[in-house]
């Protein structure tokens, strides 16, 4: 299981958890974890990817094991310890503002 | 008895306020959809559980919700409880959250750029839903007037949404500027007499109407004179707030604009200024009494650089004439050091034997007036900057 956090916005959103495990099938990329969890959360389709162009909304960013991977290929493999479920996939909004 | 339901979208979320026919007492309700930016809300006129919502965001994008129930409970129209909550291909579904242009030649709107800032071609990019407007027979008919500036019309309750595209691509489009506020379609006024005309009004663009159901659009802008544009009395550009019109007297319209508060007495077509004796003719809200076409509430702003009113009296003006001639409103007011401002969907009336008057400002106080302006109360005093108000009058 693929442990993906999201940020208080989406979860009242979604009215989920801050945390939540998600089987994702392979190749276990960004862009499944995102479909996965669009999939279980339809009410999030576009608020994390445009609906209109699939890409990245400009203000949110994509981090795994300490690493912002918010510009890197949506469908590069993810890292082990994410897949395994020992480090989370974050989403998160990006800082700004006061 | 009669009774009232205000409808406050903020900064921070959406609040139901509601009061019996007395407007004494109010409970709040809220906030709904808590941290995100609620710009508009609005009740069906002929189904007024009805409530569509227009929640956004900069990080996260537009989400339109839908209650059935008054607003106690709440979905996103596309993903309705109980349906499958994916198209037949999977995909997981949120069409009432789709605003796509129409480019497409079959409409006759093939337009791509308007003009940004420093006069230079900008592509079109929706950002988020302003205004709602439902119809006024169909509760299932709404439009949204749209930042970067159109109309889009759901016929489903919300779920699809189909861009009125003849607005931009009548042949002016290309020509639209954002305000400091973006290019925003903020205003949608439907004629109860005629279905098929409709006014919009734009900021920086102005004002447009259709007769044929928004196949085709003009600019209705003669008589407006705006110096901050090259041309103080083109045809396009000049940053309209807000325009509104009593349903008994369709042809009337009246309109405050960046400065001055205009009217029009044949559709829009011709437009003469009534700012008169007002301290400032800058401002955003305009409003109609309910029962009184020609009784008409502004809220001066003391200028486009100072956005608070003049001397620190937050004062409603009221002129019982349609213009020219007006008085301030003051009692139950802040007199002294009040440094809010008051947006331009932040203002409306109810349908009361007794027309109230309410209003929401930036610092998150919502007053009413039971008495058509005489007397005003305090609804709430701490809310998230109140973004707009509208109220709803229910049996």
């Amino acid at each position: 299981m693929i442990r993906v956090m999201i940020p208080f916005h989406l979860q009242t959103l979604a009215q989920a958890d801050p945390e939540i495990a998600l089987d994702v099938p392979p190749p276990r990329t960004a862009l499944a974890v995102i479909r996965t969890l669009e999939a279980k959360y339809p009410t999030l389709r576009g608020a994390i990817l445009d609906l209109e162009t699939g890409k990245r909304r400009p203000m949110v960013r994509l981090f795994v094991c300490q690493e912002d991977i918010s510009h890197d290929s949506m469908e590069k493999p993810l890292p082990k310890d994410v897949i395994d479920g020992k480090e989370p996939f974050l989403i998160v909004g990006a800082i700004s503002g006061g | 008895m009669s009774r009232v339901r205000i409808l406050a979208g903020t900064r921070k979320g959406a609040f139901i306020i509601n009061a019996d026919g007395k407007r004494d007492k109010w409970t709040i309700e809220g906030p709904h959809f808590g941290g995100w930016e609620i710009y508009h809300m609005a009740g069906s006129p002929v189904s007024p559980e009805r409530i569509y919502a227009s929640q956004t965001s900069d990080w996260f994008g537009q989400i339109i919700q839908r209650s059935d129930d008054g607003g106690k409970s709440w979905m996103q129209p596309g993903t309705p409880p109980g349906e499958p909550t994916t198209t037949p291909d999977g995909m997981p579904k949120a069409e009432s959250n789709k605003f796509v242009y129409d480019t497409s030649k079959e409409t006759g709107a093939p337009l791509t750029t308007h003009q940004w800032y420093d006069g230079t071609p900008h592509p079109w990019e929706f950002k988020r839903v302003w205004h709602l407007e439902p119809c006024l027979s169909d509760p299932d008919t709404v439009f949204a007037g749209v930042e970067d500036a159109g109309l889009f019309k759901s016929t489903d309750g919300g779920e699809n949404w189909k861009e009125v595209s003849g607005l931009r691509g009548h042949g002016t489009g290309m020509q639209w500027t954002p305000g400091a506020g973006g290019m925003c379609l903020h205003s949608i006024l439907l004629d109860k007499n005629d279905p098929e005309r409709i006014y919009v009004a734009i900021s920086a663009a102005g004002a447009f109407r259709t007769d044929d159901g928004g196949k085709t659009w003009k600019p209705i802008t003669r008589g407006l004179h705006s110096p901050y544009i090259p041309d103080p009395t083109a045809e396009i550009g000049h940053c309209v707030h807000r325009i509104a019109m009593h349903p008994s007297h369709p042809d009337v319209l009246f309109m405050q604009k960046h400065w001055d508060v205009m009217r029009s007495d044949d559709r829009g077509d011709n437009w003469y200024e009534v700012s008169g004796n007002l301290p400032s003719d800058f401002g955003f809200p305009i409003a109609v009494h309910a029962h009184e076409p020609n009784t008409i509430y502004v809220v001066p702003i003391k200028s486009d650089s100072e956005h608070y009113p003049p001397e620190g009296k937050l004062r409603v003006y009221r002129s019982r004439n349609g213009g020219n001639e007006w008085e301030a409103l003051t009692r139950g007011l802040p007199q002294e050091n009040c440094y809010v401002n008051v947006l331009r969907d932040a203002m409306a009336i109810d349908r009361l034997d007794q027309c109230g008057i309410y209003f929401g400002t930036t610092g998150g106080q919502i007053y009413c007036s039971p008495d058509s302006g005489d007397n005003w109360i305090t609804v709430a005093a701490n809310l998230p900057p109140v973004l707009s108000v509208e109220v709803q009058t229910l049996q």
